[in-house]
């Protein structure tokens, strides 16, 4: 029995029901028992849809994180993309030693703690809000322009900030009429983590409430008779069993945040940050952009983006350690 | 006689939730006899207070939200004097449509906005094939492997190369300047994937078992019966990547060099940086530099304008999708 061959998988199934490939797909016998062989024999057109996807999966996406092997090779252009030698740690040591490294190291930093200070609790009051408005037309429109940002290219977003920000733009009239001198607000190193902290939000926010309106609403309508039975006026209401529970969909959310920490909008900084506020606005990934695909020096930017990626890791895993440890709550 | 309004807010019917959210009885509710109501049901008077705020708060939002649009789209028509004197708010000042006609004379934005077009269809096109035939094999619970399969695509989710070794291995592949560059390298979503994926294994298997009594191949039950089941959910990924891919500008941005064959979202960014100016055809220098803020204004609406078109249509599909694959995945 234990010599099967794919020509005969009749004897090996021993007693089980009616012979497999007349066997409609569902209701035969358990996984357990069937072979490759079996399986592929039965579900080959199934297994050949999955092919291109797979060879998609596999060359552009597991492909590049072998890749990464460049940042301790030396790689030249138009050569292999694994590199040619190794070179150990040299790239490394290279960047370690790079003040410009630091200073895009500190600035990652700065504007991850602020996004993640200030776009992650937004959308939760703003979902809180959205919940009390009781005219249903009313919080659908609101919800309906607020999710409208999310939908625009970034570029239009980014197009739109330089457009209220420029010297003739609103923001810098309402100064004006405040009597206030104008602001180059995109060209001042000082202005760009608020510049981009406040598009962030403009851009975000309503987007962000949706998976906790989808929380509230399975709030059991029961706790909150009973907190009112029990004397709880509107906000301990709130914090007693709103809060609570909307808060596995929270610290879900807040993990996701900590994991996309370092990368934080590179797209937008890209479009956003010129020379003159790189000292505030230059990031790891804006840096290594410019070193590896404009500068060509390829080993050296996959080495700060192997860097950068281990931090990520080593922040997400632990804000879910820490998450599971504390509140029982966890992305894995 | 039923009337025709209950069937149109059938969903609307549902009972709020949250505080306060059984407060006010329906008009012309009677109350349940029985019942008393209690004092500490009736709103007070600080929770009158709270939704005032609350209007106020949201009113702020919708404006804030929605006064960047209206300002850009009245910079579009207006003179560029006025918009220099900054006197263009909500209403276009000195109306006129010079600064379109600039951009429509601009081969090079007319080019562009076809690339869009092209790039959005072909790459929709691939996206919606692989995913398609990966979310069926992967909705197939009894099938052997499928969780390694499913674990390919939702780990990467999680983890990814990084910039450089895709950029390196996009080059090698020979796709820079080419269609593919922008088609591939994201053919699928893995979180559209999984919506998808989700759709699929609520179908009754029982219909797809009939095609296959009736002689279907897995093929043939996928083209003849799941797909046709599956309108609602294949519309809104089509939604989704066409969106995304309109949107989008970063590909374009690595891997080409050439003017002529960047998508309309990297012409704004170029007027944006100020790496180039509007570039129009028939226009003196002059009047270009004069009105490069103006050029941006339009092309901001005018590469907008098809999202914004669809978008009051399609909004609610974006929103079930994204509760759909929150849920599942």
């Amino acid at each position: 029995m234990t010599t099967r061959t794919a020509v005969d998988p009749e004897p090996a199934t021993g007693n089980a029901p009616p012979p497999e490939d007349t066997a409609p797909r569902r209701g035969r016998r358990p996984a357990a028992r069937r072979t490759w062989r079996q399986a592929l024999r039965r579900d080959w057109q199934l297994y050949s849809l999955a092919v291109l996807p797979l060879a998609f999966f596999l060359v552009f996406r597991y492909l590049p994180m072998i890749g990464n092997v460049i940042a301790f090779r030396r790689f030249e252009p138009g050569g292999s993309i694994l590199g040619e030698q190794w070179v150990g740690l040299r790239y490394v040591r290279m960047f370690l030693t790079d003040p410009t490294f630091w200073q895009v190291f500190t600035n990652t930093l700065w504007l991850g703690a602020l996004t993640l200070l200030f776009c992650f609790p937004v959308p939760i009051v703003l979902a809180l809000l959205f919940n009390e408005v009781r005219t249903r037309a009313l919080k659908r429109f609101v919800q309906s322009v607020s999710y409208l940002p999310h939908f625009l290219s970034i570029v239009i977003v980014a197009g739109i900030t330089t457009q209220m920000l420029a010297a003739d733009g609103p923001v810098n009239q309402a100064l004006e009429s405040l009597g206030q001198a104008p602001v180059a607000f995109l060209q001042e190193p000082g202005w760009f983590r608020t510049v981009f902290v406040g598009s962030e939000i403009w851009q975000t926010a309503g987007w962000g409430t949706i998976l906790y309106l989808a929380a509230l609403t399975t709030i059991d309508e029961d706790l909150y008779e009973a907190a009112r039975i029990d004397g709880a006026g509107r906000w301990r209401q709130i914090w007693h069993v709103t809060l609570p529970g909307i808060r596995p969909t929270m610290i879900t959310l807040l993990i996701l945040n900590i994991g996309t920490f370092m990368a934080v909008g590179f797209e937008k900084v890209l479009l956003l940050y010129n020379p003159l506020t790189y000292p505030t606005a230059d990031v790891i990934s804006t840096y290594l952009y410019r070193t590896g695909v404009e500068s060509n020096s390829f080993s050296y930017a996959a080495a700060i983006g192997l860097f950068e990626a281990v931090i990520g890791l080593v922040l997400i895993a632990s804000a879910n350690l820490l998450s599971r440890r504390t509140v029982g709550t966890s992305l894995w | 006689m039923v009337t025709p309004r209950r069937t149109d807010n059938r969903g609307d019917r549902r009972p709020g939730h949250g505080p306060g959210a059984r407060l006010s009885p329906r008009p012309g509710a009677r109350p349940v006899r029985g019942t008393v109501r209690r004092p500490l049901h009736r709103p007070g008077r600080g929770y009158r207070v709270f939704q005032g705020i609350n209007a106020l708060v949201l009113t702020g939002v919708v404006v804030l939200t929605l006064y960047p649009f209206l300002n850009i789209l009245a910079r579009s028509f207006s003179a560029e004097a006025r918009i220099r004197a900054g006197e263009v708010n909500l209403w276009p000042r000195g109306f006129n449509l010079t600064t379109y006609e600039i951009v429509f004379r601009d081969e090079t934005f007319w080019r562009n906005y076809g690339n869009t077009v092209l790039y959005t269809v072909v790459a929709t096109a691939v996206a919606m094939l692989l995913t398609t035939c990966y979310a069926y094999v992967l909705s197939k619970k009894d099938l052997a492997g499928r969780g390694f399969l499913i674990g390919v695509a939702v780990f990467t989710m999680f983890f990814s190369g990084g910039l450089i070794p895709h950029y390196v291995l996009v080059t090698s592949l020979g796709m820079k300047n080419t269609l593919w560059a922008m088609v591939i390298p994201n053919a699928i979503s893995v979180f559209n994937l999984l919506v998808m994926k989700a759709f699929f294994e609520s179908l009754p298997a029982e219909l797809e078992e009939a095609g296959q009594i009736d002689g279907l191949s897995t093929y043939g039950t996928l083209l003849r019966i799941v797909l046709p089941l599956s309108k609602a959910v294949v519309a809104t990924m089509v939604l989704f990547y066409s969106v995304s891919f309109w949107n989008s500008w970063f590909s374009a941005f690595l891997y080409f060099d050439r003017a002529d064959l960047m998508p309309v979202t990297v012409y704004l960014r170029n007027l944006i940086v100020g790496a180039t100016g509007g570039t129009g055809a028939g226009a003196s220098t002059d009047q270009l530099t004069q009105v490069a803020a103006n050029i941006q204004s339009v092309t901001i609406v005018l590469t907008a304008l098809p999202v914004l078109c669809v978008y009051p249509f399609v909004q609610r599909y974006f929103v079930s999708g994204v509760m759909l694959g929150a849920v599942k995945g």
